[in-house]
């Protein structure tokens, strides 16, 4: 091992608008380790990704390279110092053949400098060959699964025999034998010194591949220390900053009748058969790997999406495909899954956003009343507690669990009767997360009937009184609380079919 | 929604799904052949005069200059950008060389004069529309109507006339080698060489690379900026030469030359299956598409059709191609998704 | 300081200060007269402009509107060659307009295509028709009623008729963009149109509504012009769309969508027919007033990008 670092940061702070991301934080990465980034989401573990892959400059702090400071002007210098980054969600270019993404930019040259892509395509085989993937390299990548996505991503940062790998919950959408397939790689990697930063919500993922692991939580480094000696319960106390009981406070409550039926829910090639029922009082956790179909569910549920067979009833009500409007109308609200992009209208203020949902009801008139827009609004920030200066400030100001309590606002400001909520907990505070999660239990208490999706599989534990989980599109278990345990949902939701 | 006619089965999906992507993109090369045929075949068959030579020989001259801009355009619009300004360039330029010429400067000075003013517009545009983050639609809107302004002022009513011009040039717009005419030989040149460059050099896949996601091109470290400025620079350069061969067609020229272009060139390169969302698309099919739309219009002619059903029929076909590269697009997406899960 | 230095209020003290510079400078600007005529010049474009506002805060544009009012004067001079009455042709024309509006409108919502393409298509297709309606001939000679209607003053005022309208109508348009759900809707579905539709607002219907009124608008400029000048021919109002668009960005409306207030477009059509005024007085030919316009409309959105970028470094701190 040399003595420097391969690559490190140095006490590296950054802020968007109020939001605190990174606090002096500081890791080092060395040739020939796999080191582990663990930390809940929000924690800021992808803003020290997008550090360190150049897109982001930190506020304060430095990025040494080989002990040498750097500055990482854009991804291309990043790319040319030997930082290989696989994100999170997969930055394909979607008219373009699989081999081509891989080797943008780095393509292989015959004479006249032309593009060889015989060759290109060649080396994309010898990839996918390494990778145990099976893919056309002349394909456009547009179409693609998810876990195909990832692969090419994966086989993209290979190609650049990169010193330093990084990759982001490259395991979220794969497969068993894929995950196993992808660990191989890397640790050949490894071995030839390259170092390697890892990032995965799979506790026992970071036991088996990494040597050390960084935690974060909040923005700030906790603990920097070889994985060897901790237990699982010792990192997850790290992450979390407390014990887990208390996180997790599903109350039980009287169930009443059947408020949300879906039956034999159909979208061709994106689920199957989808039936289940939810109670009045009662909270239904959708669990299953990334791309399994859950959102999709939710969306197709709320109208989002047309689905091409089955039923939705809302309290008796059979709901039209393909019409939010109609499911606001029976009583459905859903909390969806990408906050920026489809809960919040980021640019209006904080009563605008909550008033978006009642426009119908906040009128006097013709006109919208504000006074009502903002008793409406000064009530649900009371309610639930909302931080923040003027109501009539923009709601981009907020930080991430704030703007998740304005999502919330806004749709239990409608007084539904079936709340559908996709990862209600992604990328806020531990504080913050608790009182959702304090929030929901109250809900299913007052007989709303809550379908909860989450990648959080103690959240999803603790919070459901049944499971159910998705894999490939399909209802593959259905797990009374009394039951549920990691283990029986992960295998749940992992298992190949047979 | 339409439903489709009988839902294939799930294991042909993948397959029937890729080949049906391979059809899509090697279709629109086809089907303009095919569709250029058949108007041929319809036109002659009604009036033989339009096979004649100098029928044909017009529509390639009357080609050449559309199909060249088209070639530029297409590059842009590839970038997921516009340039709106191409027919003021090529209008400004086409007076400005005139005039320039009819004063006594030497050919190659003039046809170099032509294109760096085009190249000027255009880095104009891509350093409003790269640097500035400017939306390129109404940049280059605005561009129109500043370039055209300028045009109809240094004009001021006057006329290049071919008898001031030299010989040499005008030899250049008619003449020919071999029966062929110099002027599409031109455009065929600067074709092939926009096309190889595109297609067989990393920097040029670069630029379907950012029309297909900027975001994605900005992660892989493309230099977007650069491109998008060197898309706009090429653009206005080839505007440029334009104009200079539509002086040497011509001969005489005013004003307001290849006013509204824009809209036939943008009609060409999106006919030619370059998608206006970016990312697909090549010259070869922008300068069918400009082959075509001219066809149409000297078909129009030899068929006694009122001529003026032109520009109709050019907004309709543009439609048309958005509609039906939009249609299949879905349809793709869909078989797609049905074959999609292994 | 962010109201101070707000980009409507910005062109208001602009308006303020071209109004000031040119009653000062320019003889015969300040008149009763002249102001009046320079407002009923301007009345197509208020009047479109009223309805491309709608159009941009949601995101969407228009550009085949100035095609719209081409077709529309085309086929009333057709018609009215033809000899049917006026009173019948000023509805007939306007639903052609609607359905100009629709076709846009159609493409842009069931097929998901942008409407930039769908317009710059349309554009061409309706100007094109409006050509093969009357070909480029001229039809004038309209009933005295009629053009004294769209030149007139409105009785014991210094008013236009057609400027009259456009106060009418910029009101109803000011109550609808600011003070309803619909107006509300418009700025949600501009800013962040999928959390809009997830919000249950009917995204699809709204645009189709819009670029139906944008056409209908379009086709009664159409008339207004028409009657105006007195003739009717297929291409009136070639370039309208440019002006149009200018004024609405001048005033602040961003072309990204969701932002900009129905009185900075009103302060931004002013201030464009002021400037185009007194030009017009002090001479200057049409080329440099076409060169103006078109830099105002690059200035007008060049602006405030740059202002957004300089903001944060005169800020200093992060």
């Amino acid at each position: 091992m040399s003595a420097h670092p391969t690559l490190a940061l140095a006490g590296v702070s950054k802020s968007f608008g109020a939001v605190r991301a990174l606090r002096d934080v500081s890791i080092e990465l060395y040739a020939g380790e796999a080191h582990a980034l663990a930390g809940e989401n929000g924690a800021g573990k992808s803003t020290l990704v997008k550090t360190l892959a150049g897109v982001h400059r930190p506020d304060q702090g430095m990025i040494l390279l080989d002990g040498e400071p750097v500055v990482f002007t854009g991804p291309a210098d990043a790319q040319r110092a030997g930082v290989a980054v696989i994100y999170q969600e997969p930055t394909l270019f979607p008219d373009l053949s699989v081999a081509e993404n891989i080797f943008m930019g780095r393509q292989p040259r015959r004479s006249l400098g032309r593009i060889d892509r015989a060759a290109m395509r060649a080396a994309t085989r010898e990839l996918f060959g390494r990778l145990g993937v099976d893919l056309d390299p002349g394909r456009p990548t547009r179409g693609l699964s998810i876990a195909d996505q990832q692969l090419v991503e994966i086989a993209k940062a290979l190609s650049r025999d990169a010193r330093v790998l990084v990759m982001d919950e490259p395991t979220a959408a794969l497969s068993g034998a894929e995950t196993a397939r992808l660990f191989s790689v890397v640790e050949a990697l490894r071995e030839h010194g390259c170092a390697v930063l890892f990032i995965s919500h799979r506790l026992d993922e970071i036991f088996a591949l990494c040597q050390r692991v960084t935690t974060l939580r909040d923005g700030q480094g906790i603990a920097s220390e070889p994985v060897a000696g901790l237990t699982h319960d010792d990192l997850v106390r790290r992450m979390v900053g407390r014990d887990l009981g208390a996180l997790y406070p599903k109350q039980d409550a009287a169930l009443g009748d059947v408020a949300l039926r879906v039956e034999r829910l159909t979208r061709e090639g994106v689920f199957t058969d989808v039936s289940f029922e939810v109670r009045r009082g009662e909270i239904v956790a959708l669990a299953g790997l990334v791309g399994a179909g859950r959102s999709e569910v939710a969306r197709a549920i709320f109208g989002i999406d047309r689905w091409d067979a089955g039923t939705v009833t809302v309290a008796g009500r059979d709901l039209p495909p393909g019409s939010p409007t109609a499911a606001m109308g029976a009583g459905l609200a859903l909390v969806p899954e990408d906050r920026r992009q489809q809960g919040l209208v980021m640019e209006m203020s904080i009563e605008r956003n909550i008033g978006l949902t009642g426009l119908r009801s906040l009128r006097r008139g013709v006109t919208i009343s504000r006074r009502a827009e903002r008793d409406r609004a000064a009530d649900w920030a009371a309610r639930l507690r909302l931080k923040f200066a003027r109501l009539g400030d923009g709601v981009g100001v907020l930080s991430g669990g704030n703007q998740q309590k304005v999502v919330l606002a806004k749709w239990l400001a409608t007084e539904p009767s079936v709340l559908v909520v996709d990862e209600p907990t992604r990328g806020i505070d531990v504080g913050t997360k608790a009182e959702v999660h304090r929030l929901l239990s109250e809900l299913a208490g007052q007989g709303i009937a809550v379908l909860m999706i989450s990648s959080d599989l103690p959240e999803v534990l603790g919070m459901a009184d049944r499971v159910l989980v998705m894999r490939e599109g399909r209802l593959t278990a259905e797990i009374p609380r009394a039951e549920a345990t990691e283990e029986s949902v992960m295998h749940a939701a992992t298992r190949r079919a047979a | 929604m339409t439903a489709t006619a009988a839902p294939p089965g799930r294991e042909v999906g993948a397959r029937g799904a890729r080949a049906l992507v391979d059809l899509v993109f090697r279709a629109r090369e086809l089907s303009l052949l095919a569709a250029l045929a058949v108007l041929v075949a319809v036109t002659a068959g009604v009036n033989g005069n339009f096979l004649s030579g100098q029928g044909v020989e017009d529509i390639l001259l009357n080609t050449a200059i559309l199909a060249l801009l088209a070639v530029g355009q297409s590059v842009v619009v590839i970038t997921r950008n516009i340039d709106l300004s191409v027919g003021s360039v090529v209008g400004l330029v086409a007076f400005v060389t005139g005039d320039v010429l009819a004063r006594g400067a030497g050919l190659v000075p003039a046809v170099l004069l032509g294109v760096a003013i085009g190249a000027a517009c255009g880095l104009v545009n891509g350093l409003l529309v790269s640097f500035c983050r400017v939306p390129a639609l109404v940049v280059t809107l605005g561009t129109l109507y500043v370039i055209q302004g300028l045009d109809h002022y240094i004009a001021h009513g006057r006329q290049i006339n071919a008898v001031d011009l030299p010989p040499a040039l005008l030899a250049l717009g008619n003449g020919a080698v071999l029966g062929v005419p110099y002027l599409p030989l031109v455009t065929l040149a600067v074709m092939l060489a926009v096309g190889a460059y595109l297609r067989a050099y990393p920097s040029g896949r670069e630029f379907y690379a950012i029309g297909s996601s900027p975001e994605a091109a900005r992660l892989a470290g493309v230099p977007v900026r650069r491109r998008v400025l060197a898309a706009y620079l090429l653009s206005g350069g080839l505007a440029g030469l334009a104009g200079v061969l539509w002086l040497a067609r011509f001969g005489t020229v005013v004003g307001d030359s290849a006013n509204g272009w824009e809209l036939l060139v943008v009609s060409a390169v999106v006919v030619g299956g370059v998608a206006i969302t970016g990312g697909v698309g090549s010259v070869y099919g922008a300068a069918l598409g400009a082959l075509l739309l001219t066809t149409i219009g000297s078909a129009l002619v030899v068929l006694r059709v009122n001529p003026f059903w032109q520009q109709a029929i050019t907004g309709a076909l543009l439609l048309l191609a958005i509609s039906v590269d939009r249609v299949l697009a879905v349809r793709v997406a869909r078989l797609l998704r049905k074959g999609g899960r292994r | 300081m962010t109201r101070v230095l707000r980009w409507d209020v910005l062109v208001g003290a602009l308006l303020v200060a071209v109004f000031a510079t040119g009653s000062l400078t320019v003889p015969g600007f300040a008149t009763t007269g002249n102001l009046s005529f320079a407002l009923g010049d301007l009345g197509e474009i208020a009047l479109i402009a009223l309805a491309m506002t709608l159009l941009v805060v949601a995101a969407e544009v228009d550009l085949s509107v100035a095609s719209v009012l081409g077709l529309s004067s085309a086929l009333v001079g057709a018609l009215w060659d033809g000899g049917l009455a006026i009173e019948t042709i000023i509805p007939l024309v306007v639903l052609v307009g609607a359905v100009c509006g629709l076709v846009n409108g159609l493409l842009v919502t069931r097929l998901g295509l942008p409407s930039l393409a769908v317009t710059i298509g349309t554009l061409a297709l309706y100007r094109g028709l409006a050509y093969v309606v009357l070909g480029d001939q001229a039809v004038a000679q309209f009933p005295p009623a009629y053009t004294a209607l769209a030149v007139g003053d409105v009785p014991g005022t210094p008013v236009p008729y057609p400027v009259a309208l456009f106060v009418l109508l910029a009101a109803v348009t000011g109550v609808v963009l600011h003070a309803t759900g619909f107006g509300r809707a418009l700025y949600a579905i501009g800013a962040q149109e999928q959390a809009a539709f997830f919000a249950g607002i009917r995204v699809k219907r709204i645009k189709l509504l819009l670029f139906v009124l944008s056409g209908t608008v379009a086709a009664f400029a159409g008339v207004v012009f028409t009657l105006r000048y007195g003739s009717a021919r297929a291409d009136n109002g070639l370039g309208v769309e440019l002006a149009v668009i200018a004024a609405v960005l001048l005033g602040g409306v961003d072309f990204d969508g969701g932002k900009g207030t129905l009185g900075g477009v009103i302060a931004g059509v002013l201030l464009i027919g002021l400037l185009r005024n007194l030009l017009m007085l002090g001479d200057v030919s049409t080329e440099i007033q076409s060169i103006v316009t078109g830099l105002l409309l690059i200035v007008s959105v060049l602006t405030p990008r740059l202002v957004s970028v300089v903001r944060p470094a005169l800020k200093g701190t992060p």
